[in-house]
């Protein structure tokens, strides 16, 4: 009130005199003065005291008080005074029920008078009293109204059943008034109509079963008659309704298409991102082939970036719309990064958004640009984007391969800038590199290790020891700079602890000699002195696998991780899916369901995408899905990231989820909250969430299964212990190492080139152990020792295990067999062909080189069985460019025999469907790079040709696999 | 839908409420101002969520204007009416300021009971909001009078009333454009587009029936393909077109069908409207050139030259020129030395500003400061902002022309001949800036 009494003091030197004298008041008596007023006879006073009145109200103040004074002066044909006094009304009606039945009376009266505008005014404003006495007396009025001859009352009386139903729902369908407003739809009147849609999709969403939106191609074609005609809002009404409607077939969803479209060039914003969620919902139904489709995709970019020149809190809510279509068809906006630049002066929540969007869209053609852009970013003031665009460098490393290495040169530039914050969020990053590329940048780690001192983020913190612990061996002073961290231990959040733990454990198995000291203490420390039940749970488990078996142990803590994927904290599809019905509304902006935001019954209905309707795939199975020719529509699986999108609903803070705090991490690091036996166990072996594995660990039983791993581990001695766990609960993998196909021997190099020494061999894959089986013949004269063998880099990082076992020297025509255990962890180059070998073997005569060839399938781990779930989503994941098709030649087996001996080569087959006679075998096979391939086989009966499909994120392995296929059925 | 509607002045006190919807009660307002405005931070975002509550708010000046609401509203469509909604207060009573939303309250809550019924937004064209909310009372109607105004609301052509007379139809097309540049230190333009609107004054008598043609690439592609045969020299005017990346229009103009004839025809609002707006990123004139040098000698001396270069007819003249070079936060000192106009430096902005009244096309001109610094201990560099300019030029970078605006009234003696038209291009710097 204080700036209505300054204000007072102003005004009286002021000449004009103006509404806001009325805030002006006189303390004491006030309310006795208002009273005199409000009964003088003059009508000007009256008026006045009633603005007054008004004022207060406005303020704050409690005029309850003048209730019945105020309600006397509403008789009056002073229109202005009027709607005074209705306000006033509408404000304390509630809190005085029984005095505002004074009112009924002149609303009833008012709504027969001649004036169009006071009836459609007496009709609107009874609707807000929501007294429920008064509710009685408004049904007679609203009905005439609902029928008057003026548009405009028929207008305000359709609004005024949503409000009457608001009140008492039961009483409106008493009344007959749900029909009344059905007809309305045919009205002849554009605004009427959009009114009473407006009123329908209200009242029917508090009622989700009740069909009371009765949509059919008629009623959709008066809605779609009235859209050109009534205003920008009713636009909005009439297509936000419309996206609630499912068509009967593609045609009918293109015929709505063809006439929405146009809005798209409409002003409003709002009803360009309307008719947008209408297109992309209805899209879903046309065939992809149909030309109409790739018109629509076309025609829908220009006005979503046209959306970025509007004022910057639509652009802020066009963005994150844009967010969601960039996730669902990222074909639409794939050729417009630029438009997503950031601008110097745009508002943080624009800036944040752009980046977001920046990061999905890059590509491997547009990447250069993009980087330089970060860069610029990464030197701005405000910390939530620089830390956001210091992540988005790394993400972008990850996703564009070609991109990496000057993502690590920026990366390592900014480390340089010593700026906190920046150092600290490019070391989470660079984290996720080493991941995502092994053995290539670890160049870098001395640089990393300089700037240890200056993190205190926990996340930062976590990285480093993680690091710290993976590359123990490259740092010499690894055990000072993990016993640095150790000494306040109990100080760190749990995040550092569990990663300390692990990183400590693992520089033991690494250094066991100089370590000792230190794993005890670590141990101890989070056995004995922790509450923390993860951490300690954690501990006893490192403690007992090193106690009683260190072999396991080290099979375990230091297994192969597999890789990180590309894509990180995307939207999980079916949340996805919910939210493209929702483009344009908060929830689209909150990238929440509206059920997590809004109380009561409206809008827990949840809305799907509708399911495309063409032809020729009636037989879809609803497992394997659509495999066989289109893509299925299931979406990516993902592995939502920390923040969890759920998580966090119930305790809705300031701030909309992503711009609060600091962005979520690129790569799930969810050391912190996990659950036991899901990530849980994944993490616990120095891995991180990966969205191909996370299932392994799903099942109740594992907890009960892990206590006995390690006596089962040895069993499947170089797999990947993620798959170790799994196989104890699907052991068809493990079980038949016999059935493996293995090639024939064959000469690698001739006796005459190499001085005498002739090496024929095969590769095997025996009981999860890659073998490289050799025969050295010696046909020279004198006797050879000293055999040594090494690997050139190749294509799977294939390296001898261990040194060649020849012990004896090897005399004249004497020959010896060796069988050579290979690990996958060496260093990595793509070689052509893929699968090409290049072998140095020494002997104390010279070198000599050759190369070899060895068949894909030995690299395919036990582990290889893809969840069915998993495979459909992955299937349609994968970009369909990524497919090739190949043909099998003269295979006579059926498919069951097929299936079960490409099982023996770890190929395993996830299902089967006959469709036509035709047998259809969904198959998978990992790779121990972790590389999924996905097989889809057609075994026709009586055919003895085949033919293959090969789904992968490397297309680049197909050729090889199918040679494997080839040589395995074959033989 | 929308549960309510505050505005407050920049301490946060209220100056209007109108609650639409009973879910929303009065802590509402002060959830407001406790978490928004009296929050410390700067704005991390329009949307705000507030125990389960969202606010929309849009600022203009120092008048905060919150809509609240429970429900999944259409949010686009929250934003779109709080413009509205300033549009309208601002062509009732001009500048949204405290002092005239006070002396204007009653208008304002007529107002806002008149556009948003039961959080709905209704008809919101200030051309029909005057013809009945008028603050005068609306004394002595005739029933003709009464229904006409009704009808106009809630009419097909709400923008536009029957039985406007003017003794000289006149028109004026203004085509506004802003030119946006982002430029890389070497020259090498990251991005660069133009937003246009073309803006109508329109006196016209009754309900003229309009057509508007410019040099759309589609358009002129398309009669130059039909042409061809019966004449020859349309193909040349080929050359002459650009291509629209998007456009969009006010709402009179008939969408379906642009989207089949890409013509764009429409009845106008009387006085003054956006007829359309658009965006082009090919073949952009581009008015101005600007090519940064900033040098840092030692740690506490910068020495920054700017040139900037004029591109376009040497003709034409280009008006108030301003540009923009920020300085480091620990200046100590400026001395500029400029070839034109006038420079300085504003610690309070922390940037050089160099104004130029005027400069012809084709001309270059040249800033040189030497900037001193206090040493910091801030180890964090200096981000270097873009330098950004500021111009007006006489023609449309863009390249668009008005081909022809056509009226037809069928039912007034007047024909298009008879009008009077006036056709204006300004081109504008929008974001211009250019990275050192």
């Amino acid at each position: 009130m204080e700036w209505a009494n300054q204000l007072c003091e102003n005004r009286q030197f002021g000449s004009k005199m103006t509404d806001s004298k009325y805030f002006t008041t006189t303390k004491k008596g006030e309310i006795f003065e208002l009273k005199a007023e409000l009964n003088s006879d003059k009508k000007e006073k009256k008026k006045e005291a009633v603005k007054k009145v008004i004022a207060s109200m406005t303020v704050g103040k409690d005029v309850s008080a003048l209730f019945p004074d105020v309600v006397n002066c509403m008789q009056t044909d002073n229109l202005e005074l009027k709607k005074l006094v209705y306000l006033y009304l509408m404000n304390y009606a509630k809190s005085q029920p029984d005095m505002a039945i004074m009112a009924v009376n002149t609303f009833v009266k008012d709504c027969e008078d001649a004036n169009p505008l006071i009836r459609a005014l007496a009709v609107r404003t009874m609707g807000c009293i929501r007294v429920d006495k008064i509710t009685e007396y408004l049904c007679e009025p609203l009905r005439k109204c609902l029928k008057d001859e003026d548009p405009y009352v028929r207008k305000t009386a359709a609004v005024c059943v949503a409000k009457l139903h608001d009140i008492n729902a039961q009483l409106v369908e008493d009344q007959g008034f749900l029909d009344t407003l059905k007809d309305l739809i045919s009205d002849s009147n554009p605004m009427v109509v959009a009114n009473a849609v407006a009123a329908l999709s209200e009242i029917a969403e508090s009622h989700p079963n009740s069909n009371l939106l009765d949509l059919n191609p008629q009623s959709i074609n008066k809605l779609l008659t009235a859209l050109n005609e009534c205003t920008e809002w009713g636009q909005i009404f009439i297509l936000d309704c419309l996206a609630n409607y499912t068509p009967r077939d593609d045609r009918e969803s293109q015929s709505i298409c063809e006439r929405v479209t146009p809005r798209l060039s409409h002003a409003n914003s709002a009803v360009v991102l309307s008719a947008v969620k209408v297109l992309m919902k209805f899209m879903e139904m046309l065939p992809k082939d149909l030309d109409y489709y790739s018109t629509l995709l076309k025609k829908l970019a220009p006005p979503l970036v046209t959306l970025l020149s509007a004022e910057p809190e639509l652009q802020y809510v066009a963005l994150r719309n844009i967010n969601l279509i960039v996730q669902k068809r990222p074909e639409i906006l794939k050729h417009e990064m630029k438009v997503f630049f950031v601008k110097y002066n745009d508002p943080i929540y624009v800036k944040l958004e752009k980046l977001d969007i920046m990061i999905r869209l890059a590509s491997q053609a547009n990447i250069a640009q993009v980087l330089a852009e970060l860069k610029e970013y990464a030197t701005e003031v405000d910390v939530d984007f620089v830390r956001k665009a210091v992540r988005a460098i790394g993400r972008c490393a990850i996703k564009v391969e070609q991109s990496a290495e000057r993502c690590v040169s920026t990366l390592l530039d900014l480390i340089q800038t010593k700026v906190n914050y920046v150092v600290q969020e490019a070391i989470v990053v660079i984290k996720d590199i080493f991941r995502k590329y092994p053995n290539k940048y670890e160049s870098v780690i001395a640089t990393l290790c300089e700037n240890l001192d200056s993190l205190d983020e926990p996340e930062a913190r976590a990285a480093m020891i993680w690091i710290v612990g993976e590359y123990a061996e490259r740092i010499d002073n690894a055990d000072e700079l993990l016993e640095s961290f150790l000494e306040g231990f109990h100080d760190e959040s749990t995040q550092v602890q569990l990663q300390l733990l692990t990183a400590i454990v693992k520089l033991f198995l690494k250094k066991p000699t100089e370590t000792q000291e230190l794993v005890q203490q670590v141990l101890s420390l989070a056995t004995q002195d922790s509450d923390n039940p993860d951490l300690r749970d954690r501990g006893y488990i490192y403690w007992r696998l090193l106690s009683t078996d260190p072999v396991a142990a080290k099979e375990v803590v230091l297994a192969e991780k597999p890789l990180i994927s590309e894509e990180t904290d995307l939207i999980e599809p079916t949340l996805l899916e919910e939210l493209i019905c929702h483009i344009g509304t908060l929830a689209s902006v909150y990238h929440k369901p509206p059920s997590a935001f809004v109380e009561g019954s409206r809008g827990v209905m949840h809305k799907r995408l509708p399911a495309r309707t063409g032809s020729g795939e009636s037989t879809e199975s609803p497992d394997v899905g659509a495999a066989g020719g289109s893509a299925p529509e299931a979406a990516p699986s993902i592995i939502p990231s920390q923040g969890d999108l759920l998580g966090d609903l119930l305790n809705l803070d300031m701030a909309p989820p992503t711009t609060s705090g600091p962005p979520p991490p690129s790569t799930g690091m969810q050391m912190g909250g996990m659950d036991l036996l899901g990530g849980g166990l994944d993490s616990l072996m120095g891995d991180e969430s990966e969205p191909l594995g996370g299932d392994i660990g799903g099942s109740p039983a594992m907890g009960a299964g892990f206590g006995a791993a390690p006596a089962v581990m040895p069993a499947s001695l170089n797999a990947p212990v993620g798959g170790g766990l799994g196989d104890l609960f699907d052991l068809g993998g493990v079980g038949m190492p016999m059935g493996a196909y293995i090639p024939p021997k064959i000469v690698w190099l001739p006796a005459m080139k190499a001085k005498g020494l002739e090496i024929s061999g095969t590769f095997a894959r025996r009981a999860g152990v890659i073998q490289m089986e050799l025969i050295l013949t010696n046909k020279a004269m004198s006797v050879m020792t000293d055999f040594a063998i090494q690997f050139n880099r190749n294509s799977f990082g294939l390296a001898p295990a261990g040194p060649l076992q020849v012990l004896t020297p090897l005399g004249p025509n004497q020959t010896i067999e060796v069988s050579l255990p290979l690990s996958t962890v060496g260093p990595v180059m793509k070689m052509d062909p893929l699968n090409n070998l290049q072998v140095a073997v020494k002997n104390n005569i010279d070198v000599f080189y050759f190369s070899c060839q060895y068949p894909i399938s030995m690299l395919f781990v036990e582990d290889g069985k893809m969840e069915r779930q998993v495979f459909l989503a992955t299937w349609k994941d994968i970009p369909n460019d990524n497919e090739s098709q190949f043909q099998i030649k003269d295979c006579h087996l059926n498919s069951d025999a097929a299936s079960s001996k490409l099982q023996g080569s770890n190929i395993f087959t996830i299902a089967k469907r006959t469709v036509e006679g035709q047998d259809m075998l969904y198959m998978s096979i990992k790779l121990s790079n972790g590389i999924w391939v996905l097989a889809e086989l057609r075994v026709q009966a009586g055919n003895p040709n085949y033919t293959i499909s090969l789904k992968c994120r490397a297309p680049e392995v197909s050729q090889c696999v199918f040679q494997c296929y080839e040589a395995v059925l074959k033989n | 839908m929308i549960g309510g509607l505050f505005i407050y002045n920049h301490k946060g006190e209220v100056l209007i409420s109108r609650v639409y919807r009973d879910d929303i009660g009065r802590n509402a307002v002060d959830a407001f101002r406790v978490n928004v405005i009296h929050a410390r931070q700067q704005v991390r975002s329009p949307v705000t969520n507030i125990a389960r509550t969202s606010f929309f708010h849009v600022k203009r000046s120092n008048i905060w204007l919150a809509v609240v609401t429970k429900q999944n509203v259409n949010a686009a469509m929250v934003f779109e009416f709080l413009y509205k909604m300033c549009d309208v207060m601002a062509s009732y009573f001009g500048k949204i300021s405290e002092e005239n939303i006070k002396n204007n309250f009653v208008l304002i809550y007529e107002l806002l009971d008149e556009i948003l019924d039961f959080g709905y937004p209704q008809n919101s064209e200030t051309g029909s909001l005057k013809t009945f909310i008028t603050q005068q009372g609306i004394k002595g109607q005739t029933k003709e009078e009464q229904s006409q105004i009704t009808s106009q609301v809630t009419g097909q052509i709400g923008w536009r009333r029957e039985g406007i007379k003017y003794r000289r139809n006149e028109l004026f097309l203004d085509v506004l454009e802003s030119v946006n540049l982002l430029m890389s230190p070497q020259g090498q333009v990251l991005s660069a587009h133009v937003s246009g609107r073309v803006v109508m004054k329109s006196y016209l008598s009754g309900m003229p029936e309009c057509k508007f043609g410019m040099n759309d690439k589609i358009i002129i592609d398309k009669a130059g393909k039909g042409g061809v045969t019966n004449e020859a020299g349309k193909s040349t005017s080929g050359k002459q077109s650009i291509a629209i990346d998007d456009c969009t229009f006010n709402q009179c103009v008939r969408l379906s069908k642009f989207d089949s004839e890409r013509s764009i025809s429409f009845i106008p609002p009387d006085g003054e409207y956006e007829l359309m707006r658009y965006r082009t990123t090919k073949d952009i004139i581009l008015p101005f050139r600007v090519i940064p040098l900033v040098r840092e000698v030692g740690r506490t001396k910068l020495e920054v030259k700017v040139v900037i270069k004029s591109n376009f007819k040497p003709s034409l003249l280009a008006q108030k020129i301003e540009v923009r070079i920020p300085t480091p936060l620990n200046t100590s000192g400026v001395q500029v030395i400029c070839m034109k106009g006038k420079a300085k430096y504003k610690a309070s902005e922390n940037a050089i500003v160099w104004k130029i009244k005027r400069m012809a096309g084709m001309k270059e001109s040249q800033i040189s400061a030497e900037i001193e610094l206090l040493p910091t201990n801030d180890k964090k560099k200096w981000a270097r902002p873009p330098i950004s300019m500021n111009f007006e030029v006489p023609f449309a970078p863009s390249g668009l022309k008005v081909r022809y605006l056509k009226v037809f009234e069928s039912k007034l003696n007047y024909s298009d001949h008879d009008v009077i038209k006036w056709v204006r291009y300004i081109g504008r710097s929008g974001i211009y800036e250019t990275r050192c």
